[in-house]
């Protein structure tokens, strides 16, 4: 880890009209580490999101992110060209629902390779060789290469999202309840996934999850929301096994134990 | 009583020519780019070539001669009814030969006869937007071309390879424009392609249903998409015409029986009969001919 941080948050707030979005969101995100966003739904977890990666914009505050020159940018400055050229290249973004972050109607080579094909890769042998390098690493067959997601089952599909992300070598990725709609087995095969890629590939990325083992599992820090603010914040394990905010402690104690 | 109430030149009113006029200068002005305008009713249904009449009306005048080809064919009923039409409506000389005209009004051919400085191109076009069956939400398709983000074409050509083999787009093959906008050059064969890239006529495009004009300029860059590995290529025939022997041009099969039987001839058939009058013969050619229309004078 070096000590600048990749993205920098300051006084984040999203309204909808009266309504607050979330309110008053600060803080830093370090090269490699992954932050966890949790709390209720209607907590403002996905707006942050949104709202952090540039699918949303805020009502007021700023977000900066250190590209890969080095330079710090101002994320709502930067025109919408340059903001969707990250989308694809440096970021990743990765939905609940597999259907919304993927084509459901093209292959899963096609699925992987389009990000590359949208940088200019122009050669159908390397794109494919590495379409079918990304399936293996997140362990879909190399024979459903041809097949569409369609025909595919919802963890395959969110492991296809994943790899479909990951093929430029993003270094900040965004997920949105990664895990959410899948059986307990299959989450735990894609947590275990999850884990290896972002220590293998020194990702950082912002979790947005309700499932507080999914935070225990993947992230080093995390943040609590409760209607559109952060009650609290810290390092994943203190915060869990040290609830201090009356509402986290409500919420670690929520934990159905088996 | 012989006169009734007669259309104004070429059927449309001035202020809606002008209108179109204005959209295909933009067009030009920005190669590839699709124009909108405000598209009018015309006495026949959408996908019978709304637009293209509508441009060909903006820029006839009583000097042009114009010719109209659909599938290549001077004499198939597309082509028979929007020559008449004009005819009618703007007293125009027509004709069959592609050398003779100004103007060329075409569905889904370019001409083999290579075209001249000074002739128009006028294309009717059914879907305008080559990104369509791949984003269907029209205001990010027009996003896409603004921010020039075209990585999903290719993965159209992708899906081909990966499916058939090799890229199987047969017509309506995307191509780029002057280096800048991914265009569809209506559902003419790939095999024409090569014919748009720096040709010295002007080419038109007009989708009446999609209220849409885009514009080549002569000796504009036309390039179509393809891979590295898998490099554009247009369709080749193994056979020559059956008709006039012409090698290198777009056939079209013809069912001869019902035991299976078929030829090939000539999509384009102002070249073959070209071809015939020279004194080129196909194995199936019939002795005598009859001749078309050829250049009809204005009345």
């Amino acid at each position: 880890m070096t000590d600048e941080p990749l993205l920098r948050v300051s006084a984040l707030s999203k309204f909808y009209g009266s309504r607050v979005g979330c309110e008053n969101v600060t803080f830093d995100l370090w090269p490699g580490e992954v932050l966890a966003v949790v709390g209720e739904s209607g907590s403002g977890k996905t707006t942050l999101l949104n709202c952090l990666s540039a699918r949303l914009l805020p009502s007021s505050g700023t977000a900066s992110y250190r590209m890969r020159d080095g330079q710090l940018r101002e994320l709502y400055r930067m025109s919408e060209a340059e903001r969707r050229f990250l989308m694809r290249t440096d970021w990743g973004f990765v939905h609940q629902n597999p259907a919304d972050g993927l084509r459901m109607t093209v292959s899963a080579g096609a699925n992987v390779g389009e990000r590359l094909m949208a940088v200019g890769d122009r050669h159908y042998g390397k794109i494919r060789a590495t379409a079918v390098d990304w399936l293996s690493r997140v362990e879909i067959d190399e024979d459903r290469i041809d097949d569409e997601p369609r025909a595919f089952s919802g963890g395959m599909r969110q492991r296809l999202q994943i790899a479909r992300n990951l093929v430029t070598g993003p270094r900040l990725v965004f997920m949105d309840e990664p895990t959410g709609g899948l059986d307990v087995s299959v989450q735990a095969r894609l947590l275990d996934l999850l884990r290896g890629l972002v220590t293998d590939l020194g990702l950082a990325a912002v979790v947005v999850t309700h499932d507080l083992a999914v935070a225990r599992l993947l992230s080093q820090r995390m943040m609590v929301m409760k209607d559109g603010r952060v009650v609290e914040s810290g390092l994943t394990d203190r915060v869990l096994d040290d609830p201090r905010a009356p509402y986290t402690q409500l919420l670690v104690s929520s934990i159905l134990q088996v | 009583m012989t006169d009734i109430a007669t259309y104004n030149f070429a059927y449309l009113d001035e202020q809606t020519k002008r209108m179109i006029r204005r959209a295909i200068l933009k067009g030009i002005a920005i190669p590839g780019y699709q124009v909108p305008f405000a598209s009018r009713e015309m006495p026949m249904p959408y996908g019978w070539g709304t637009g293209g009449v509508q441009v060909t009306a903006s820029i006839i005048g009583p000097d042009d001669v114009l010719k109209v080809i659909d599938q290549g064919a001077d004499d198939t009923t597309n082509a028979v009814s929007i020559r008449a039409f004009f005819k009618k409506v703007a007293n125009v000389a027509v004709t069959t030969e592609t050398g003779q005209a100004t103007i060329i009004q075409t569905r889904h051919r370019i001409p083999e006869q290579p075209l001249t400085a000074g002739q128009v191109l006028v294309f009717q076009v059914p879907i305008p937007e080559p990104l369509r069956f791949l984003e269907p939400r029209e205001t990010e398709t027009r996003k896409m071309h603004a921010l020039e983000e075209y990585g999903l074409m290719h993965v159209k050509l992708y899906e081909d390879i990966a499916r058939h083999g090799r890229i199987a787009t047969t017509y309506a093959y995307p191509v780029k424009v002057e280096g800048r906008y991914v265009m569809d050059p209506s559902p003419t064969p790939k095999f024409d392609n090569p014919k748009m890239h720096r040709s010295p006529a002007l080419q038109l495009f007009g989708a009446g249903r999609e209220k849409r004009i885009y514009a080549v300029p002569p000796f504009t860059d036309v390039v179509s998409l393809d891979f590295e590995d898998h490099p554009f290529e247009v369709q080749t025939f193994d056979q020559p015409c059956a008709i006039c022997g012409a090698e290198n041009v777009y056939l079209d099969e013809v069912i001869l029986d019902d035991r299976g039987g078929h030829m090939f001839v000539c999509s384009d058939t102002d070249h073959c009969e070209k071809r015939r009058e020279d004194g080129h013969r196909g194995h199936l050619a019939p002795e005598a001919h009859p001749v078309l229309g050829k250049t009809e004078p204005a009345e």
